[in-house]
């Protein structure tokens, strides 16, 4: 019987030839995590058209947008997109950007890429799980988007899909028949896809590191890709099971979430004693932690690019995994905030609100070592760094008014309205989006062997920070005065004096949309034509610089596996050849060495 | 110029046939060939494994706390006699990790010197897929049970987390079996790692207390 250690267990799968295993059906970590990146690609671009819709709508009710009825005849007679089809594309686009931008690209993209090579692994240790993690993610995109091409069209309920119009079909409304079925089996096979993800991420993490790699001697994205698996393995466990009792209220008659005695549309529903907060603990256990599963690869990832344009560490590495991984905890334990106004029982409000003030002490220690790590540092001004500057000022911008919600008695007044769309909008997505982007421009030479365009990067950053500033600050402002959300039109008095504001951010959002083909066209031009790379442009110290060739081999590091003598950040070294010192290298330095 | 350190130290507290613990760290020799991999740290699948199960752990415990949260809440709540074929289930299920904790010893020895001298492991191997399989199919019958009834998934909310839980957890059972399947494929062509059977066989366990507990909370009262 054979017993060999963790790195010779791993299938050692030879570099494939064929094309379909070396591109499509490959067990190649890195191609997979390039594959998780173009899906993503994919998707923020739905996403991002819905979102326009949605803008031009909301700032010109009546305008007819040339082109819609193609997308929905239903749903847009005459180009004017109905009530209705405004909830529809307003449920596609926050599912599409949560679930298949925010969790697959700074996760699974980029954890895919390079937790193995910074771990010092040849690959992740399950390699068909780690395909099959793709593929059912990719065949549950198809799922949800298949939903725009039936009958009645998507479901309408939001992506929290709050119980119980999401479980009595049809008569629910529009897209609340087959879309609502759609949209449950999709996030179901995305559960599964991101659980096998979180399995190889995890015991990458725990048995594939390299000699001398200890845990502490991980980079801080490493960290980042291992915690988030760590709560994804608990929050995507969670919403599989509700996603099968939802599926099952609506094929199989079942009441897990109908209430008795409830009349629709003048109609009986022919279920009994379901309880409708059931599907919001079961989902919001899942929802808060999947804020943290968008957010967490990024503090990490822009963390790792801060520490390498500043050339000196943070101002404490353990800190900051500790305060991520109490944000980790945290999560599951502040869930309830988002019930506030559910009918839940007070008490239990307050047992949740306390918490989540708690949970703004990790925030705030990470917040406060970014900010003071920065002090002094001779910062070197790139594409990357300036999207990392850019991720800490929407983290913080988005994260104040998280104080304001924390509080239950603020809450209800401000829960349904606009404040709270600018609230999650900027320290969950554009914050996370920023971080994408930090990541991309910074590992992009090492992904595809070229350097990504400097000039139009910084015009991307500076044209994408005020866009985005332009279009999320004034939702805050609307919604102090009272503007309430997932309003189609505003047609009430006191809400016609909104529309001009409405207006302003509906150009801001076209504005900031249209900058992004500056992003789109510099990814494209610079894999086929950027200035070669060389190995390691940034002078970076952590493994993924020190391939033997870049892209790296197919198993990573050829023939032999790196060892590992340092921490990762060995910056500002004195009496070294540069001012920094490879985590590779046995050259021995002055001062701490914190791992 | 500047002076070098030595390469980080072998980790001397496992042994090299270690199989057990985590966030062990592997250790190539100091040129860093893999051929000449020794074992400091414990292969993947022991700790995939762990992973695995937590991650179905989770799952069990969001379907139970639902089916708590629904039947404390409404009235249409019905209690349910459970099947009595269930029982006879459960009893397969636990001689069949007996089996499968024979067929584990047995196949360590018949891997080791005294291989010759032994009858092939398989057998207990066998009979353990054998057993899981007439588990599977003693739940079908109590399904039949239940429907002759009067009793589907749609009754009453009780019947439907009994149709629910058995189907989700028969389902990750066939999954055990897929395992058992290719323990037997790789013992038979001699590429069976020692990770693979214990990986294996723990799942196969938890399969067998996943469902007492399942049963004990179909049949509580609460």
């Amino acid at each position: 019987m054979h017993d060999m250690s963790a790195h010779a267990q791993v299938a050692h799968h030879v570099p494939p030839a064929s094309f379909i295993r070396k591109h499509i059906f490959s067990l190649d970590h890195k191609v997979i995590g390039k594959q998780y990146y173009g899906l993503a690609l994919v998707a923020v671009v739905v996403g991002m058209v819905l979102s326009w819709l949605m803008r031009i709508h909301l700032g010109w009710t009546n305008y007819a947008i040339p082109g819609l009825h193609l997308l929905s005849a239903n749903g847009a007679p005459g180009n004017v997109m109905t009530p209705e089809y405004y909830l529809q594309l307003m449920t596609m686009h926050a599912t599409i950007m949560v679930f298949f931008v925010l969790t697959t690209a700074p996760f699974a993209a980029f954890g895919n890429y390079f937790l193995p090579i910074q771990a010092g692994a040849e690959d992740m240790p399950f390699p068909h799980f780690n395909m099959m993690s793709f593929w059912v993610t990719f065949v549950a995109f198809l799922f949800l988007v298949s939903s725009f091409f039936v009958s009645d069209g998507p479901t309408l309920g939001g992506w929290t899909q709050y119980a119980p119009l999401n479980a009595v079909g049809p008569v629910g409304g529009p897209g609340e028949g087959t879309g609502v079925v759609l949209w449950a089996i999709s996030i179901g096979l995305f559960c599964v896809g991101q659980l096998l993800g979180s399995l190889n991420f995890i015991t990458t993490t725990l048995d594939m590191r390299t000699r001398g790699m200890s845990l502490w001697r991980l980079p801080l994205s490493a960290w980042s890709w291992f915690i988030t698996s760590c709560m994804g393995l608990t929050a995507f466990a969670v919403l599989m099971p509700a996603c099968i009792l939802l599926i099952l209220d609506h094929v199989a008659g079942t009441s897990f979430f109908v209430p008795s005695n409830l009349v629709i549309n003048d109609q009986l529903q022919p279920h009994s004693g379901g309880s409708t907060l059931l599907w919001q603990h079961l989902f919001w256990f899942f929802g808060h932690p999947e804020v943290y599963i968008a957010i967490v690869p990024g503090m990490g990832i822009v963390s790792h690019v801060l520490i390498t344009n500043m050339r000196k560490p943070m101002l404490s590495h353990r800190v900051l995994i500790y305060s991520m991984g109490a944000l980790a905890v945290l999560s599951y334990l502040v869930y309830g905030h988002h019930m506030f106004v559910s009918g839940m029982n007070p008490v239990s409000s307050l047992a949740f609100s306390f918490p989540t003030l708690v949970i703004t002490i990790p925030s705030s220690i990470v917040v406060l070592i970014w900010l003071g790590s920065l002090y002094g540092a001779k910062l070197r001004i790139n594409t990357a760094s300036l999207f990392a500057l850019g991720f800490i000022s929407m983290f913080i911008s988005g994260g104040v008014s998280g104080f304001f919600l924390a509080q239950p008695s603020v809450d209800i007044m401000l829960h349904a309205t606009y404040f709270v769309v600018g609230h999650f909008h900027m320290v969950m997505g554009v914050a996370a989006m920023f971080g994408i982007f930090a990541g991309t421009y910074f590992w992009f030479p090492k992904m595809y062997g070229r350097m990504m365009n400097e000039t139009l990067g910084k015009a991307h950053f500076w044209l994408s920070f005020v866009g985005t500033y332009a279009i999320f600050m004034p939702f805050h402002y609307l919604g102090l005065a009272g503007n309430v959300r997932r309003y189609q039109a505003f047609v009430d008095d006191y809400m016609k004096p909104f529309i001009p504001v409405h207006q302003f951010i509906t150009i801001a959002a076209l504005f900031t949309g249209a900058v992004q083909l500056i992003f789109l066209y510099n990814l494209i031009y610079s894999r086929f034509w950027g200035e070669p790379a060389t190995d390691n442009p940034w002078e970076a110290t952590s493994l993924e610089w020190s391939t033997p060739t870049t892209p790296p081999p197919h198993n990573n590091f050829g023939d032999k596996l790196p060892v590992v003598y340092h921490d990762p950040y060995q910056y500002g070294v004195e009496g070294s050849a540069g001012d920094y010192v490879m985590q590779t290298s046995p050259e021995k330095v002055n001062g701490p060495d914190e791992a | 110029m500047a002076t070098t350190i030595q390469p980080p130290k072998l980790d001397e507290r496992r042994p090299a046939t270690s199989g057990n613990g985590g966030g062990g760290r592997s250790t190539p020799p100091a040129d860093g060939r893999l051929p000449a991999v020794k074992d400091f740290a414990p292969p993947p699948a022991s700790t995939g494994i762990w992973v695995l199960l937590f991650s179905i752990t989770m799952t069990f415990l969001a379907f139970t706390s639902a089916l708590i949260v629904r039947q404390g809440s409404a009235v249409d709540w019905q209690h349910l006699t459970l099947p009595p074929v269930l029982y006879l289930n459960t009893l397969v299920l636990i001689v069949s990790s007996v089996t499968l904790e024979l067929a584990r010893r047995e196949v360590g020895a018949f891997m080791g010197p005294m291989a010759k001298s032994m009858v092939h492991p398989g057998r207990w191997l066998y009979a353990t897929l054998a057993l899981g399989l007439l588990f599977v199919g003693g739940q079908y019958v109590a399904w039949l049970q239940l429907r002759s009834q009067g009793l589907y998934l749609a009754t009453n909310p009780n019947s439907s987390f009994f149709y629910l839980l058995t189907a989700v957890h028969a389902i990750h059972v066939l999954g055990g079996l897929g395992g058992l399947v290719r323990v037997i494929f790789k013992l038979n062509h001699s590429a069976l790692k020692k990770s693979t059977l214990v990986a294996t066989s723990r799942y196969w366990h938890f399969m067998g207390v996943l469902w007492i507990y399942l049963l004990l909370v179909l049949s509580a009262k609460i």
